[in-house]
């Protein structure tokens, strides 16, 4: 029983319950007597101890509570049957005066479609990873495209919606770039814009899943073709372990560079159509071009280990011509004939600095849409 | 989606448990950190788990008076989420090799250790108050949890009056204080 009183007047003392007179007592009495004084240390922890978790069950319930509802309210997804379609709508209601609509849309639609492709893709190796970039930049994109849409219209159809994004390059100046195939994954529509932030249309010409190289050409009558390309594509050169190499892409808005050394002549498991580059590449570098110090290009830079950093692997521009022989042959009458991959390279022996002005016009983000 | 939120806002709202704060993080991280877990060998009700529990160390670390984010609240959900989600395929064993996603990461091993210290914590505290029995259990959860006054648990429970309900409160908490510092000191 005298426990209880002791334990009751601790914690009207540790609550400031106690009256002045009381509590200078009861102080006094904390002071002459070491084991009051233990107790009521002991107390005020345990008390605290017992706050920790009453505040954590409460977070806890609320947490679950919150969860429900936006499950509930369609705003998160677990699989179930995915109500893609009842998400339009009610996000078109939601922001039917926001003129950005399409972007809006687009982007939460890839969020769920992205998450949705990485969990059920079963091409992909689980090692590895393509460096397209995705939910990462969805939010990007958007913000981005909103922005591009009130400045001017955007040159997609309204009901685009985003797919992924990567980088490319112009392999002939009339417009022709390359990229991955990866960074289309499956999508019908493209645009690529320029350093300067400029938007062209483009048409996929082809592709080739199993080099995992795409061929795209610019279709817009703002496009003004370069006289001819600062870099040439190589097409039988020896590559040296050691070399020095570099690359510019977008894995984010603007462009960026990113130098490595060559660091094997296989790719993944031995692939010798690919090399090994110690680079730290980032999603949104795929497609972009690998050049060496000449300014040439060697290869597209495509994926990078997963469990290694800074190891990222390269598809050898040989497969470039392939694709482009393969190109020409399964359509004999069209202009396609007339591609031709830039064989000399006009800034060798320049500084980085100055290469790179040369050659960072020639080099897009490629952003890939699908029609709804 | 809607103008730039206030980072500290969210913050402060979540340490004070606010659900609109919550909901608003909720909805800016779950898709991601669920892509993620789903993409590395987990299953829906692993990504729940595993963001609520990056929410509870977010709030703690957000309720503590030292608190400082060094990132933006999406950088630091991802980063524990991470850790979180490597942590558990290891305890599983169903996974040795290096985990990747998307995103930029940040240094949270020390906030994730306090995070399991906390845990402990809470266990401790659990399990003592469950092995204390009817009617002292729900007694103190009155109380301490549900912070209802003596009066109304009085009238709850069935005692006379709120003196006897007092009482047998006070007895409650020494067996439950025994019982939690046995193990809390083991622990130590």
């Amino acid at each position: 029983m005298e426990d209880n009183l002791l334990l009751q007047a601790i914690e009207r003392y540790l609550e400031g319950a106690m009256l002045p007179a009381e509590k200078a007592y009861f102080e006094e009495l904390r002071k002459n007597t070491p084991e009051i004084d233990q107790m009521v240390v002991e107390h005020s922890m345990f008390i605290h101890q017992m706050d920790n978790y009453s505040s954590r069950i409460s977070i806890k319930n609320n947490l679950l509570d919150i969860h429900a509802k936006l499950l509930a309210q369609g705003d998160l997804n677990e699989g179930g049957e995915l109500s893609a379609k009842g998400k339009v709508v009610r996000m078109w209601n939601k922001y039917r005066k926001v003129t950005a609509i399409a972007a809006v849309v687009g982007g939460a639609i890839a969020l769920v479609i992205s998450g949705l492709f990485t969990y059920y893709s079963p091409v992909n190796n689980s090692r590895l990873q393509e460096l397209k970039g995705e939910i990462e930049n969805v939010k990007n994109t958007q913000r981005s495209q909103n922005n591009q849409l009130k400045d001017v219209e955007s040159k997609l159809p309204k009901d685009a919606r985003f797919n992924g994004s990567g980088s490319g390059f112009l392999i002939d100046a009339k417009g022709y770039i390359v990229t991955n195939e990866h960074v289309l994954n499956g999508s019908s529509l493209v645009n690529v814009y320029n350093n300067k932030g400029e938007e062209f249309t483009a048409d996929i010409i082809y592709r080739d899943k199993e080099r995992d190289i795409a061929i795209l050409k610019i279709n817009d009558e703002d496009y003004k073709s370069l006289k001819s390309l600062p870099y040439s594509i190589t097409k039988n050169k020896e590559i040296d372990l050691g070399e020095e190499v570099f690359t510019l892409g977008y894995p984010r808005n603007d462009i960026t560079y990113n130098k490595g050394d060559l660091s094997a002549k296989t790719g993944y498991k031995g692939d010798s159509s690919t090399f090994q580059i110690q680079m730290s590449a980032n999603p949104g570098n795929s497609g972009g071009p690998v050049f060496n110090k000449n300014g040439e290009v060697i290869g597209v830079l495509s994926t990078r280990e997963k469990q290694a950093e800074g190891v990222t692997f390269a598809i050898g521009t040989k497969s470039i011509y392939n694709v482009i022989d393969d190109l020409k042959k399964s359509d004999t009458a069209s202009a396609l004939q007339k591609i031709k991959l830039s064989s000399s390279s006009s800034i060798k022996g320049l500084d980085r600095k100055d290469q790179i002005k040369k050659i960072e016009d020639c080099i897009f983000l490629v952003q890939a849409y699908n029609k709804k | 989606m809607k103008a730039e939120f206030n980072e500290q806002a969210l913050l402060k709202g979540l340490a004070n448990n606010d659900s609109k704060a919550i909901e608003t993080i909720y909805k800016e991280n779950f898709t991601m950190v669920q892509a993620f877990i789903l993409n590395n060998n987990g299953s829906y009700d692993d990504a729940r788990d595993i963001f609520q529990e990056a929410m509870i160390a977010l709030y703690e670390k957000a309720k503590s008076e030292s608190f400082v984010l060094t990132s933006k609240i999406n950088t630091y959900v991802y980063s524990i989420c991470r850790r979180l989600w490597l942590k558990r395929l290891q305890q599983l064993g169903r996974y040795s090799n290096q985990v990747d996603g998307f995103e930029e990461t940040v240094q949270v091993e020390e906030d994730l250790e306090v995070h399991e210290k906390r845990n402990a914590e809470f266990a401790i505290m659990d399990r003592a108050l469950n092995s204390l029995g009817e009617p002292c259990k729900s007694l103190l959860e009155g109380y301490y949890v549900k912070k209802l006054d003596m009066q109304t648990l009085a009238k709850d429970f069935g005692y006379t009056n709120a003196d006897n309900a007092k009482n047998q409160k006070y007895k409650c908490l020494i067996r439950l204080k025994k019982l939690f510092f046995a193990q809390y000191n083991i622990g130590e």
